[in-house]
This record gives structure tokens, sequence and C-alpha cells, in this order.
């Protein structure tokens, strides 16, 4: 069991980490924006994530926080 | 301390190494040689650095990084090298960096010509580099008066935070005269806590002349404007000599003052003509007080700035004159130095304007 | 659960204001793990970064840091480094910076073995002045300097920097990595970790080039600019060690 948490106003949208993971989990809030307008980065199944932070490293913003 | 026969040059070098500058990184370029020769001999033997570098732009910015990183340093040129300089020296006064920079000055412009001038007299004095900002500068016409200059410069940089030039001329680089060297520094350095990686440090430094926001840069500008007002107002050092119920003014400084002295002198004896003569020290801050003073009194009725240049001292002489007294030039430039002849055959011919 | 990755306290809390996607923030990233788990200490570290993307790097990088004129990092980082020996030291450079207007300064201080730390961000185009020519951009790129592309027959061919500075005896440590995958992340981390052990080492010189995107000024979206970094970047960049004494 594993957990990614997103400091979202960090997150600029660039969607590199939704590349990176390789269980495809990860995705761009469709809807919610945050202050500066951006779509951040959002886990759409947790429990598929198995904590190997591919998505922290490829991450220009430092966003992602990884435990597991 | 016994007097000892120096050349300006090495007189320069030791006596920063007296003031406890320790990091000086240069370039050759003539006239001025002697003095990264002589700190390559001496650094060594006091724990100190010398560094050759590639070319003046990067010496300068060395002792950016010396100066930011709480050191003495210095750097010495000749005029095409101080040009090279002038970008460096205006992040280094943004910065706030406490540095001296010498320049032994050299016929211009382009290569010009290696021997003695004034010429780069705007440069100094006006900030060669880009923004609003001065530099203190202190212009010295005897050996002995460099090297008590040199240990002046350093304080002055450190007390204001702000780089500080020494300008000299080939001549001043390269004549020997007997000196007595000022004493090694006895107290400890001032300290910097505003320096990287020094340990008297206050949280995380920064060294930086960035300010994105126009307005905080204005902010920083206006600040920058107070010291320089405090300058104005501390730093200003002049010399008057005979000038009481002169009948001409010289204003000279540097090498120039010396011959003026003489002319002066030989004015008296052959032209029956009191001269007298008011040699800045400081060229920024200009004693624009003193001259003005001098050129109102009654008796004098004419004052002759004297200059190896085209004449460029000679607009700050109008400026403190403010039209009092008719202001006019003489000089020689490229190198060419002006002689006691030249300047007795013009105060003869303002003589017979009077 | 334990935390197995988290932000590392050699990066403050500013936010980064690069572009989205813009690699610069992985790189800023990496320096700042290696140098927290080299364990010297914040107040042992003075980092230098001039004119560029970067020029904000000290609201970024937690320890003492200098801001340079453009091109001259090197020769500020000397200055620091002769004053401060015992520090760790280094330079977080463009390509534009460090391969155009300071090559001079790289040069010599690699040459002189200046025991100095310089990170090398190549991202074949100067970002900050909005997408002019760098002189690592690629035959062929188009620019807003070179809107026919580069023209090699008129100016020229990328300056190798690698190549160029492993010429010389005074470097320790030269490797190029890229960053446009996790794998290659991790690699240039191990990269960075290198040249710094080799400054401790009092070794000589030391320079990590890193191969890095710029979405913006090459427009292309984030994840595109990675596959155009590896597909084009890389046969004109070839990545590997090129001096380790």
């Amino acid at each position: 069991m594993a957990k990614v948490t997103f400091n979202e106003e960090s997150c600029k949208g660039c969607g590199l980490c939704v590349e990176a993971c390789p269980k495809g989990i990860l995705r761009l809030a469709p809807v919610r924006i945050n202050l500066k307008g951006y779509h951040p980065a959002e886990c759409a199944d947790m429990n598929a994530c198995i904590g190997c932070a591919s998505c922290a490293r490829m991450c220009p913003d430092v966003v992602i926080t990884v435990e597991k | 301390m016994a007097k000892v026969l120096m050349k300006g040059n090495e007189a320069i070098a030791e006596a920063a190494i007296k003031a406890g500058c320790r990091f000086f990184f240069g370039y050759p370029i003539t006239p001025q040689n002697q003095i990264p020769e002589y700190m390559s001999k001496r650094m060594p033997q006091v724990g100190g650095c010398f560094l050759q570098a590639e070319s003046e732009v990067s010496a300068i910015n060395m002792v950016y990084g010396a100066a930011g990183a709480g050191a003495r340093a210095m750097t010495s040129s000749s005029s095409p090298g101080i040009s090279l300089k002038q970008e460096g020296i205006s992040y280094a006064v943004g910065a706030e960096l406490p540095l001296v920079v010498v320049n032994m000055v050299r016929g211009g412009p382009g290569l010009g010509s290696i021997q003695p001038a004034q010429s780069d007299y705007y440069q100094a004095t006006r900030g060669g580099g880009h923004g609003d900002y001065r530099l203190p500068v202190f212009a010295p016409s005897s050996v002995q008066e460099a090297v008590e200059l040199m240990a002046t410069a350093f304080d002055v940089a450190d007390k204001y935070r702000n780089p500080v030039m020494l300008l000299g001329d080939g001549m001043l680089g390269q004549i020997m005269e007997p000196v007595e060297m000022i004493q090694e520094r006895s107290e400890p350095l001032p300290k910097k806590p505003w320096a990287s990686g020094v340990p008297e440090k206050e949280g995380r430094s920064i060294i930086n002349s960035l300010y994105i926001n126009p307005d905080e840069c204005e902010v920083h500008n206006y600040k920058l404007e107070r010291k320089y007002q405090e300058i104005t107002a501390n730093e200003v050092r002049v010399q008057l000599i005979d000038t009481e119920g002169a009948d001409i003014l010289l204003v000279a400084y540097g090498t120039m003052a010396r011959i003026c002295q003489r002319a002066a002198k030989d004015a008296y004896k052959q032209l029956g003509l009191k001269v007298g003569l008011v040699r800045p020290i400081t060229l920024w801050p200009y004693p624009y007080e003193a001259l003005k003073n001098a050129a109102e009194q009654p008796s004098v009725k004419h004052v002759l700035s004297v200059e190896m240049s085209t004449g460029q001292m000679v607009d700050d002489v109008r400026l403190a004159v403010c039209g009092a007294k008719p202001v006019s030039f003489y000089g020689r430039t490229g190198g060419m130095v002006p002689t006691v002849k030249d300047i007795l055959a013009k105060l003869s011919s303002i003589k017979e304007g009077m | 659960m334990a935390v197995v990755f988290k932000k590392t306290s050699m990066l403050t809390d500013v936010p980064f204001h690069y572009c989205p996607g813009c690699t610069h923030g992985i790189i800023h990233r990496l320096v700042a793990e290696v140098l927290e788990e080299l364990g010297v200490g914040n107040d042992n570290i003075i980092g230098v970064a001039p004119v560029g993307c970067a020029v904000f790097a000290y609201n970024y990088f937690n320890c003492d840091m200098m801001e340079a004129a453009h091109g001259r990092a090197p020769a500020v980082a000397t200055g620091i480094k002769r004053v401060h020996p015992d520090k760790l030291v280094f330079t977080y450079q463009g390509d534009g910076d460090l391969a155009s207007i300071g090559a001079a300064e790289i040069v010599h201080a690699a040459a002189r073995g200046e025991k100095i730390t310089t990170i090398f961000v190549n991202n074949a185009i100067y970002g900050m002045t909005g997408g002019q020519m760098a002189p690592t951009s690629l035959p062929g790129q188009v620019t807003t300097t070179s809107p026919y592309g580069r023209d090699t027959s008129h100016c020229g061919y990328p300056v190798k920097v690698c190549e160029m500075l492993s010429q010389l005896d005074g470097p320790a440590y030269i490797q190029r990595v890229s960053v446009h995958d996790v794998k290659n992340v991790v690699a240039a981390k191990k990269a960075i970790r290198k040249a710094f052990e080799a400054q401790i080492a009092g070794k000589g010189f030391s320079l990590i080039e890193v191969l890095s995107t710029c979405p913006t000024n090459w427009g292309l979206p984030p994840q595109e600019a990675l596959k155009w970094l590896e597909e084009n970047m890389i046969p004109q960049f070839p990545l590997g060690v090129y001096k380790e004494i």
C-alpha cells in the first residue's frame, strides 16, 4: 500500500508525472484548478499506487510526496 | 619606518598588503604590470592569494566573489582594462561590495599609448558602467600619497560597502621615489555579517544586484544615493597651495599637480604672478566648495584647469566656479605631458588678457 | 507508512518561477538533494547563479548564494573558493551563459583545476530572453534569431562543452547526463554527486552538463519536449563520462 500527496498550489499542470507513472493512475484534475489557474495533478486510484516515486522524480516543481 | 626607494606600482601593491588585502586578481597591461608582478611574489609570503585571470573581465568578477565572501580584495589595470571592468564594477556597486580598483591611466582612446594620461577622468568620476552609481576616486600625486591612500581606499570601501578607485597614471606607476611604507594594519578587519561563508554570518547570505520589481529597484537606488550623499559630506579631500590672495588659480590633480606646483613658483619669479593651486585628492566626491571659495576671492582673476587630457575635469571646475570668474583649460593628451614652460606660456597669455 | 520521497531541506519554500514542464526544476531538486545528502551543512555551501532563467536561484537554494554577471559565475566562484577553500562552491549556469559569453571563464576555471563544481544546463536555446539561438542550438533548429533554422555555413556548429573541457588537465570529473525520463533523472543525480565528491576530495574542477528542455521556447508541450530532447539533442550531445581522475 502506498500513497502520494500533491502540494496542489505548486503544481503547474505540466503532466510530466502523469506520463512517468508506470501504473497510469495519475491525471490532471478534469475540472478543479489551483490559485494559478492550473489543473493540478491527482491520483485516480490510490490503491494501485506502488510508491515507486517515478512521478515525484519527474516533477519539476517538487509537488509530490510519496509514502510507502 | 625608514624611507625606501620604491617604484610607484610596487609601493601601491605593498601598501595594499599592509592594509590587509589578501586577494589580488589581475591581468597584464602596461603601465601597471609591476602591481600584479609584485603581488605574485608577496601574496604567497603573507598567506594571501594572487591569481592572474584570463581577462580583466574575469579579474573584476573574481574580486566580486572574493569581496562577497568577506575578504579585502582588489584588482589593478590601465585604461583599456578598466573599460573591460566597468560592468563588473557596476555589479559590485549594486551588490554593495567593498573592493578596490587601481587604474594607472594611459593615453587613449582605443589602444592609445602607454605613457601617462588623465583621459579617464569622466569614466572614473561619472561611472563608466551602467546605472546611477558613483565610485569614490582617490588621485595621489606622489608615491608616498598613493601608499597612504591605499589604506584609505580599503577603509572607505568597507565603511560604505562600495567599490573605490585609486586613479594614478603611467608616470606615477613607473617613477621611483623614497617612500615611508605604511604600518601593517594592526586592528582586525571589520566584521562583514552580510558576506558569504563567514563565521559572523547572520542567516543565509545573498549577494545580488538583481531587483526585478522596479519599485524595489528604485528603493535600492535611493539607498545607494543616500550612501553617496554621506560620502560627499564626509570624504572630500583637497589640498590648497598658496591660494590665499592669488591672482590666478591652477586646478590640477595627480602627477599634473606636481608640475603645476613648479610652474606656480616660476610664474611668480618670471611673470610676477601670484599663482595658487587647488589640488583635488578625491576626484569624486569633487571638492566643489573649496574650489568655489578659493575662486571667489576678489584677488583671483582667472581659473585654469591643467590636465593630461583634452579637458575633462574642467567641467567640474566650471561647475564649482559657476561663472564667478573666467575658467579656461590647458592640457596635452595621448601620453604627452605638459611642461612647466608650456604652463608658464599659457599663464602669461592669460596675464595679458587680464 | 514511511515517507520515501519528500522535498529536500536544501530547497527553500519559494515556489519555482520556471515555465510548466521546464526541467530546470528537476535539476534544481537533484542538486539540492545531493547537497543535503553530502551532509556538509547549509552554511558551508556557496552557490553562484548568473544571468539566465536560473538567475533567481538565490531564492531557491537554501545556502549562501551569489548572483553573478552573465557568463562570469566561474570567475566569481573562483574568488569565493580562494577565500573559503573549505566551503563547497558550485555554479549553476545555462548554455548561453557558459558556452557563449562565459566561454573564457569556464575554460580557464577548468584549466586551473578550480575546485568548484559547475552544473551546466544545456537546453539549446536562450530561455529567459525569449528563445534566441544559443551556441548549443542544433543545426537547423528554428529560434527567434535563426528563424530559417540554424544554418551552420552561416553561424557555425553547436559547442560541445564536455568534449572540449575534457581535453584539459585541470578537470577531475566531467559527465553529460539528461533528465528526459526517470531512469536518466536517477543517473543524473549520481553524476552530480560524483562531481561534488571530486570537489570535496580536492581533485580539481568538476562539471556536469545536463541536457534539459525549454517547452515554451521550443514551442512544444512538456512531454513532447522530453521526446524532442531524446531524439535530437542526445545524438548531438552524447551522454557519458568524459573525464574522471
